[in-house]
């Protein structure tokens, strides 16, 4: 009770709002509390208080989250018509803003089908299921300076635990739907998001092992240089196994337009599919964010205040994420099950094995109260991102020719096409 | 021996990549391609019988509806069937004219075709509106020559049905000085894309000879290395005026039907450029009634359309109408050697293949 009134500014704001009295006075006058001597309740009511104070955190946190994967999808389709040479939305509103207001009073509004042969609870579920798995990361993000749900001591494992729940819920909706399509989606959601989980955990070890914590705000204090200099190959790794998690292109199997039409959620219609869309959007959001904290700083960064600073960095991996998006076409299922295994999942295991020599060799070993632990200084760092450039570069090109996926070279030979001359 | 169990999926008639309402019966052992049977049929619009209900220059504007990507194709093979049905002189400037509509009208089918197959390995339409952009500097041309942009009814027996106006050519010379641009960045961006190269490379080949067999044409059987062009051996309308190769593929993949379109674009630039040196002024139609009756007797027109063969068998019988019309459609061709494409491939690798067949189902069923 006491660790969230701390940490959390406006978790104890609302709190003291309503249950400050003499007994509490403690934790509520800390700095950013509101001056309040009396709160609104009774004493002995602090419990309502408390509940009252979590429900405003959800509900806050939860709003702007759908706010923003709204506004994400209004960004997408504008970025991606500008690369396409289209306007892109512009009627709705200034610039086609509330594009996303109408699109949810369109959904909300259209009939709710459920196919005859469906698993009705399955597929009643799998919408929900999917929307929570998101909904739940946002717990352990900072999202600025003092501004997170709560600082969980095993962040990042919790993170990989929970958004791993998508998985399930592709499937449900998949197998539920009593469609052979959506089954094709759902059946490629497994093979697939499975298979990219593991580089991409594999990827963050790297990370974990220099920050010495798994917190999410840990892992933000202990970037003296931010990790995408110092392990550009865990982060080359986590980019594209995290598009390959959330489906995006060119890993967008499950829900391969032209192939499956719209993979596991092809027998959705109305709001169900618009929680699906949403859950999907607020993917991208989240996977940003976590780019963003764990290998550019997170919320840090001089001059501007720390959110806005969090939101920039989140948005520009986002537009990464669109760019790559309207750039690529899609791999084959094979070929994408032979890039996760053969390529990414090496490429994360000689980035471990680089990152804990360059830990062991540079690191000074401090034992306190927490344990032993490795510290590194700004130039240790320094020092161990010019080696890792190197490496990732090597690595990157040597894993290319051995398993053969650089197309260009192996396939070099073969792309003649014979000019007749004219009679 | 395979675990699982296969399934069979209709693929469309209601399907995004299908190129319209095409059918396909696929029996999937997961996603491999263990069987399949094309239906067709589902955009049958009887335009060979109707066409006997029509005098010979109303049959024109149902040709533009076969194959609607490549009308002014469509409406110089049914015109050259007719003019040797009635054994007609064109003049000189008509000839260029129709040229000149035929091979803007190829680079323009040759980039939808282009667009669609880049759509169909999932590249989200970026592609596809950078193909349809130039597709738009053709399509507006059309628009000065005869006012209409895809059912154009350009063609007339006998020439075409007014000269190109004025403000025309300068348009069409600035279109043919960018366009090699524009076909350079295609090339650039698409064969130098890895993906691309991964999924198209070596996957659903054709040998020549099922080719030959199939009577396959166009594209499809050019890349397996067998020189085929109508215009270089049988040249109609002025064809054999004009210097220009045949891209030929070697493979029979894949890349070879995509990237020889890339190429045949370009030697339609070359074409289109000799022409627009070599057109003088003069009259574009021969003095042909609109309500003609040819003689009776019968004659097969044909013409390399962008997707292979296209030819129009009329017989008349003196009348008005054509007693009989008979359409040789490539597209419905092109498909009859599809299940030995496809069988042991991927799903996805279907889709990529319709794609790289180019059909069009307005033509498939007529």
């Amino acid at each position: 009770m006491n660790s969230l009134l701390e940490s959390n500014v406006i978790f104890r704001n609302v709190y003291c709002f309503w249950a400050a009295n003499p007994g509490n006075a403690e934790q509520c006058t800390p700095v950013g509390a509101v001056a309040v001597k009396d709160g609104l309740l009774p004493g002995g009511l602090e419990w309502l208080a408390y509940v009252m104070a979590g429900l405003s955190v959800i509900l806050l946190i939860v709003n702007v989250y759908l706010v923003f994967a709204a506004l994400y999808t209004y960004v997408d389709r504008r970025v991606l018509a500008k690369f396409q040479g289209r306007i892109g939305p512009n009627r709705v509103g200034p610039f086609g803003i509330l594009q996303p207001l109408a699109d949810g009073i369109k959904l909300m509004t259209k009939e709710d089908l459920v196919p005859a042969g469906a698993d009705r609870w399955i597929f009643n579920l799998a919408p929900v299921v999917m929307m929570s798995s998101g909904i739940l990361v946002l717990a352990v993000l900072p999202f600025g300076k003092d501004s997170f749900v709560v600082d969980l001591n095993i962040g990042i494992l919790y993170v990989f635990a929970i958004t791993g729940v998508n998985t399930l819920a592709m499937f449900m909706a998949g197998l539920a739907s009593a469609n052979r399509y959506a089954m094709f989606g759902g059946m490629r959601a497994v093979a697939q998001l499975i298979s990219y989980e593991i580089p991409v955990v594999l990827s963050v070890v790297g990370i974990v092992m220099m920050a010495g914590t798994m917190s999410l705000v840990g892992i933000v204090e202990a970037q003296k240089v931010p990790f995408i200099f110092v392990q550009p190959l865990a982060f080359f790794v986590f980019i594209a196994g995290s598009s390959a998690e959330m489906n995006r292109s060119p890993f967008d199997q499950v829900e391969a337009e032209g192939e499956i039409i719209a993979g596991y959620h092809t027998e959705y219609s109305g709001m169900k599919f618009g929680v699906f869309q949403a859950a999907e959007f607020g993917a991208v959001l989240i996977t940003s964010a976590l780019i963003a904290t764990l290998f550019l700083k997170g919320w840090e960064g001089p001059f501007l205040p720390s959110h806005v600073w969090f939101l920039l960095k989140l948005f520009f991996f986002a537009f990464i994420f669109i760019w790559i998006r309207a750039t690529l076409p899609r791999l084959r299922i094979d070929q994408i099950m032979a890039y996760a295994w053969k390529f990414l999942l090496p490429l994360s295991l000689i980035n471990i094995f680089v990152v804990a020599a360059e830990v062991l060799l540079l690191g000074d070993q401090i034992t306190d109260s927490s344990g032993v632990s490795m510290d590194l200084t700004t130039s240790d760092m320094w020092i161990m991102a010019g080696i890792n450039v190197v490496v990732a570069i090597v690595a990157v090109i040597g894993l290319a020719k051995i398993t053969g996926m650089d197309a260009r070279e192996s396939t070099k030979v073969a792309n003649v096409t014979r000019v007749i001359k004219g009679t | 021996m395979s675990l699982s169990e296969p399934i069979t999926v209709n693929v469309g008639p209601q399907h995004p990549s299908t190129h319209g309402v095409f059918r396909l019966r696929v029996t999937f052992d997961g996603e491999l391609i263990v069987d399949l049977e094309p239906v067709f049929g589902y955009l049958h619009r009887g335009s060979e019988k109707l066409a006997e209900e029509r005098t010979y220059t109303q049959v024109i504007t149902l040709t533009d509806r076969l194959d609607y990507v490549s009308s002014m194709i469509n409406n110089q093979a049914y015109v050259l069937a007719c003019e040797k049905l009635s054994e007609v002189q064109v003049p000189e400037r008509g000839s260029y004219l129709r040229t000149i509509a035929a091979e803007l009208q190829r680079i323009a089918s040759h980039l939808v075709a282009t667009g669609f197959l880049l759509n169909d390995l999932g590249a989200l339409a970026t592609p596809l509106m950078y193909c349809f952009r130039e597709r738009e500097k053709i399509l507006d041309l059309f628009e000065m020559l005869c006012g209409a942009r895809i059912t154009v009814s350009y063609m007339r027996v006998g020439g075409v049905f007014q000269d190109a106006p004025e403000d025309f050519w300068p348009a069409f010379k600035t279109f043919l000085e960018e366009m090699p641009y524009y076909i350079d960045e295609y090339e650039q961006f698409l064969v130098g894309n890895e993906i691309l190269l991964m999924r198209l490379k070596g996957g659903n080949t054709v040998s020549k000879e099922q080719a030959l067999n199939a009577s396959i044409t166009g594209p499809v059987l050019r890349s397996t290395g067998f020189s085929w062009d109508l215009r270089k051996v049988d040249p109609y309308e002025i064809y054999d005026r004009f210097d220009f190769d045949i891209p030929v593929g070697e493979q029979g993949d894949n890349f070879d039907r995509f990237y020889i379109r890339l190429q045949e674009m370009r030697e339609s630039l070359r074409i289109l450029n000799q022409c627009f040196k070599q057109i003088a002024p003069g009259p574009v139609r021969a003095n042909v009634p609109y309500l003609y009756r040819p003689p009776a007797g019968d004659a097969y027109g044909r013409v390399e359309s962008p997707k292979g063969e296209l030819g129009f068998y009329l017989v008349s019988d003196g009348g008005i109408a054509p007693y009989r019309c008979k359409i040789r459609s490539p597209s419905l061709l092109n498909l009859s050697a599809i299940k030995e494409m496809l069988v042991g491939w991927k799903l996805a690798d279907m889709i990529v293949t319709l794609g790289s067949i180019d059909i069009n189902m307005g033509e498939v069923d007529r």
